[in-house]
């Protein structure tokens, strides 16, 4: 018979009962052999000895001793904090805020790195796949046929999953927006495992044949909302891009696609691409790269074998077509590290993130192991007790890692509240784009939830074993006699607390010198020059393509509408270009020919280029450094030109002036007429690169970005370009209109989220360990009332005694900055590509964060400065 | 814990480590409550051996928690209720190993003691 822990108080009961009945029979027998009751009793008691002990002794092989002792501590040490409010708060909330910022960086790094789309099934297996080039850093795309030749060939992969993120203008009734969807392939949904609730997915054969299947599977965000939930979609038409499609689909609720960034609210087959993508029909061109995918391998493949058989494959490709495929690659990337959505730009972001919340963590706690050593002095009387009656030392331990685990345990929960709260929180780093905010969901799982109790035990363990080490100390004798404030804890204890506090200061001195150095780099990168204006010239997208014009159409609309938006006042130039410098999409890329250059052997130059306007440069601030910009008469008559930027002429032509030689572009010759000065293409932290332009009326494309230099703000010039859009064509919606300042700004705004997060990060362990440094000054000022009283009375001035507590404070300070300075040396060249032009050793940062450090702890060692200075001495010695 | 103090130092404390067997022992007749087993053990030592009643009970306990002895509640006529343990299958088994156990320590214990008597002996 065994009893439950619960059920131990009746299971005490029984015992005594027993006991008792033991101590009746033996009474029973000895007032049988002659016995008084009185001396009976009195035998029998003797006879079995201590009834408690017994009783003890046979309860400890009941075996949940620990048990019962957890409850008894848990117990007391609700008491005890319930008994010291202030303290309690103060220390849940310095934990709250070191484990939240840890749960939140975690619940970030779950729902954007390892678990970002929470509907698909088995994400494990999932991993990106893209193109590679010789002597290309990046990835590029993959051309559909290429795609298919893989998907024929490639015996170890189950499925390849084709998702191509695109925006197109989505008119319900009266109302248009910019929403973002997806070209996918036919085995899409099945693939990833996520079936719709009503309708159907594609079906095979759905991605062949040119805009032959008008289908469109739509969101259930899309579909409660703007088609307010209709029961009878499916097989109702929904023009998209111009072209009527018949949705055939609905997708359940939480499902927002593959695309870490953006929820998706359609779905197209990839039939449809020309549909949505400017540059013509792409399904048999070899040489447009534009698809990103993801594989799922079959089951007990490892991504290294999947890479070795594709990797096989595209080495095949590479020598079936020389002329699209040489020095082409394929490469497979774990999810976390996709680099063609916001997981890989995050990446680096979220990585200097868990280190910094883990500095985070360290400073609560050791803010916390402050307060409780402070207790435990408070607490020395009652301890010393507890061991003076017999209590093991080991116990006592247990009792405070108890109380530190209560602690940690609601700063735990406040925590994950805290999580909970930010979960949403990174988007609001991000600006909206088109007026439509990003999706970057933190997910707060089972596995963020364990490392967040995994988090709590180690601060649980971290500030509970503080006070510990020091109770260990406790010497019986000596604390009985002499309970006296100020004579134990006099030199061990002191030195904990400031060390404490030295490794407070110095981790906040490295957080503090790693946000100097991002906020520096951020100040670089926003304005170091990209090679063309980035005031007074504001960018936008008429979009020509998913209103569904044809071609004559757009260039005859893109005509009128540019002599228009000449004709307003404050416009100086205007000008169509196909792609705006550092925006999302991809540019045109090429094989190229060079009379006069033999490229090396295995390789095959390919440059990408730009399809603009006349006054593209002009337009744009990008200056011509020989030659002429293109005109008017650059079009489908005229003779084939091109431009190209000064690494090019560079490169191919060695020297020589480009101007009037000729260049082959996808197998068509073009004459050189200018040479542009080198800009940045599709990052801000590019090296320069060959790079050239074509005429737009030469190489048309419907899909073009209108440029406009001018004076006014974006606002003042949206309003004037809706009226004349609508005047030409009252159906087509605009796309915000912005500057290119805020296509810079956009284009690196992870490193803003950076900057943004470790300021903050930052500011909180600057707050933290500034309590820090006040808490253990004004404490040693408290305890020290007697000397400086003493001072004083010897001739000490005021002045003095403040000199004396400051330079105390500060000689920590000065001791944590070392500390933090030689870390920090180690720790920043971590911050890698996040750094822009700025050393991890800048002295500028190092500088900074020491004036910081300086004033703070100044501001936190001034008051207990002032009330040492204040000290009455004759009140201090008599005290 | 088990056998603490020096109460009863006129009689032979159990060896430690015994107490379990003899306890089993003495169950293998008959089913008996706390008292009559402590008695039992004492008469059947002839008033040598004297348990403890500091160790009798944890050691009721301990053998009941390895499920070698089990307890049941008997209403006595005319005294209060008690609590009889029984042997259990198992507790039997393990009893017979003890005992062997016990058996071969004894004599290696005696041979080392009266080295000579031995070889007469065997």
């Amino acid at each position: 018979m065994s009893f439950p822990f619960w059920r131990r108080k009746r299971r005490n009961e029984e015992l005594n009962e027993e006991i008792q009945a033991h101590l009746t029979l033996a009474e029973r027998e000895a007032m049988e052999s002659g016995q008084s009751q009185r001396e009976a009793r009195f035998s029998a008691r003797h006879e079995f000895g201590n009834v408690g002990l017994a009783e003890e002794v046979t309860r400890d092989t009941w075996g949940s001793r620990w048990l019962v002792d957890l409850s008894q501590d848990v117990r007391f040490g609700f008491r005890i904090l319930r008994r010291s409010p202030g303290f309690s708060a103060l220390a849940i909330l310095c934990l709250t805020l070191g484990i939240g910022a840890n749960a939140a960086v975690f619940s970030w790094v779950e729902g954007i790195l390892f678990r970002p789309y929470p509907a698909v099934t088995h994400q494990e297996q999932l991993l990106a796949i893209t193109g590679t080039a010789r002597g290309e850093s990046g990835p590029t795309g993959i051309s559909w046929p290429d795609l298919l030749d893989l998907r024929r060939n490639c015996t170890l992969v189950d499925s390849f999953i084709v998702t191509k993120i695109m925006g197109t203008t989505l008119s319900i009734g009266d109302r248009a927006e910019v929403t973002a969807g997806s070209i996918v392939s036919a085995n899409y949904f099945d693939a990833i495992g996520v079936h719709p609730i009503l309708g159907r997915g594609f079906v095979p054969g759905e991605d062949t044949g040119r805009n032959a299947h008008p289908v469109t599977v739509i969101s259930y965000q899309l579909w409660k909302g703007r088609f307010k939930g209709d029961p009878q979609i499916i097989g109702k038409t929904q023009r998209l891009s111009g072209v009527l499609h018949t949705i055939v689909g609905v997708m359940p609720e939480g499902f927002y696609g593959t695309f870490v960034g953006w929820a998706m609210q359609f779905w197209v087959p990839a039939s449809m691409e020309e549909t949505f993508g400017a540059g013509g029909y792409k399904l048999e061109d070899r040489s447009a790269r534009w698809i990103e995918a993801y594989v799922r391998l079959k089951p007990g493949v490892t991504p290294r074998q999947g890479q070795e058989e594709i990797s096989a494959v595209a080495e095949r490709l590479e020598a079936a077509y020389p002329d699209t495929n040489r020095g082409r690659g394929i490469k497979l990337w774990p999810l976390w590290q996709t680099p063609f959505n916001n997981a890989g730009t995050l990446l680096p972001t979220l990585e200097i993130m868990l280190a910094v919340v883990v500095f985070v963590l360290l400073i609560a706690c050791a803010n916390v192991g402050n307060l409780l050593l402070v207790r435990s002095f408070a607490r020395r009387h009652e301890m010393t007790v507890r061991l003076a009656i017999g209590a093991g030392r080991s116990r006592l331990l247990k009792q405070l890692l108890t109380e530190g685990l209560i602690l940690s345990a609601f700063g735990a929960a406040g925590g994950l509240l805290v999580a909970y709260w930010c979960r949403h929180a990174l988007v609001l780093l991000f600006p909206a784009r088109g007026g439509v905010a990003m999706h970057l969901p933190g997910e707060i799982d089972w596995r963020v939830v364990a490392l967040s109790a995994g988090v709590c035990l180690i601060a649980t363990l971290l500030i509970g074993l503080v006070p510990a080490i020091q109770s260990a100390k406790i010497d019986l004798a000596g604390a009985l006699k002499a309970d006296s404030a100020g004579v134990v804890g006099g030199a061990g204890r002191a030195w904990v607390r400031s060390g404490l506090v030295l490794v407070q200061v110095s981790l906040s001195f490295v957080l503090l010198v790693g946000a100097g150095l991002l906020m520096q780099s951020l100040q670089k990168i926003r304005t170091s020059s990209p090679g063309f204006s980035t005031h007074g010239v504001l960018e936008t997208v008429v979009p020509l393509v998913s209103a569904g014009y044809d071609a004559p159409r757009a260039q005859s609309f893109q005509d009128e509408l540019l002599e228009r938006v000449k004709a307003l006042p404050g416009v100086e130039s205007a000008a169509f270009g196909r792609m705006t410098p550092l925006s999302y999409g991809s540019f045109s890329s090429t094989p190229i020919a060079v009379d006069g250059y033999q490229p090396p052997p295995e390789e095959q130059p390919i440059v990408q280029y730009n399809e603009v306007g006349p006054d593209y440069f002009a337009t744009m601030g990008i200056p011509l450094v020989s030659g002429r910009e293109f005109t008017r008469a650059d079009d489908e008559k005229a003779a084939l030109v091109a431009a190209v930027n000064e690494t090019m002429a560079a490169k191919y032509w060695r020297g020589k002036n480009p101007i009037g030689e000729r260049v082959q572009v996808k197998g068509r010759w073009m004459q050189v007429v200018g040479v542009a000065k080198d800009s940045k293409y599709e990052s801000v932290r590019e090296t320069p690169k060959p790079f050239f332009y074509v005429p737009l009326r030469q190489n048309f494309s419907r899909g073009a970005d209108l440029f406009i230099r001018t004076p006014l703000n974006a606002e003042t010039m949206a309003t004037a370009l809706t009226r004349e859009v609508h005047t030409l064509d009252p159906g087509l919606a605009l796309y915000e209109v912005i500057t290119l300042q805020e296509q810079v700004d956009r284009s690196t705004s992870p490193q803003m989220v950076a900057v943004t997060l470790v300021g903050v990060l930052g500011g909180l362990a600057l707050l933290l360990a500034t309590i820090g440094l006040y808490g253990v000054m004004s404490y040693a000022v408290s305890q020290s009332a007697r000397e400086l009283g003493l001072r004083m009375a010897l001739g000490a001035g005021s002045v003095n005694l403040l000199r004396l507590v400051l330079s105390r404070g500060l000689a920590l300070t000065a001791g944590g900055v070392l500390l933090g300075g030689v870390v920090a040396l180690a720790l920043t060249r971590l911050l890698g590509n996040l750094l822009y032009r700025v050393s991890p050793y800048d002295p500028l940062a190092f500088g900074s964060a020491l004036a910081v450090m300086t004033i703070a702890s100044l501001a936190a060692c001034f008051l207990p400065a002032w009330r040492a200075a204040r000290t009455d001495p004759a009140r201090a010695l008599r005290d | 814990m088990i056998g603490r103090g020096n109460r009863y130092q006129n009689r032979t404390e159990i060896l430690q480590g015994t107490l379990d067997m003899l306890i089993l022992q003495t169950l293998q007749w008959a089913p008996r409550h706390g008292y009559a087993l402590s008695k039992a053990i004492r008469t059947n030592s002839g008033e040598i051996l004297k348990v403890d009643t500091g160790s009798l009970y944890p050691a009721l306990h301990r053998l009941e928690r390895k499920g070698w002895i089990a307890a049941e509640w008997k209403t006595s006529e005319l005294g209060p209720r008690l609590r009889v343990y029984r042997l259990t299958k198992t507790g039997r088994k393990h009893l017979i190993s003890e005992r062997s156990r016990w058996q071969r320590l004894t004599t290696a214990i005696a041979g080392i003691l009266n080295p000579a008597k031995k070889v007469s002996e065997t």
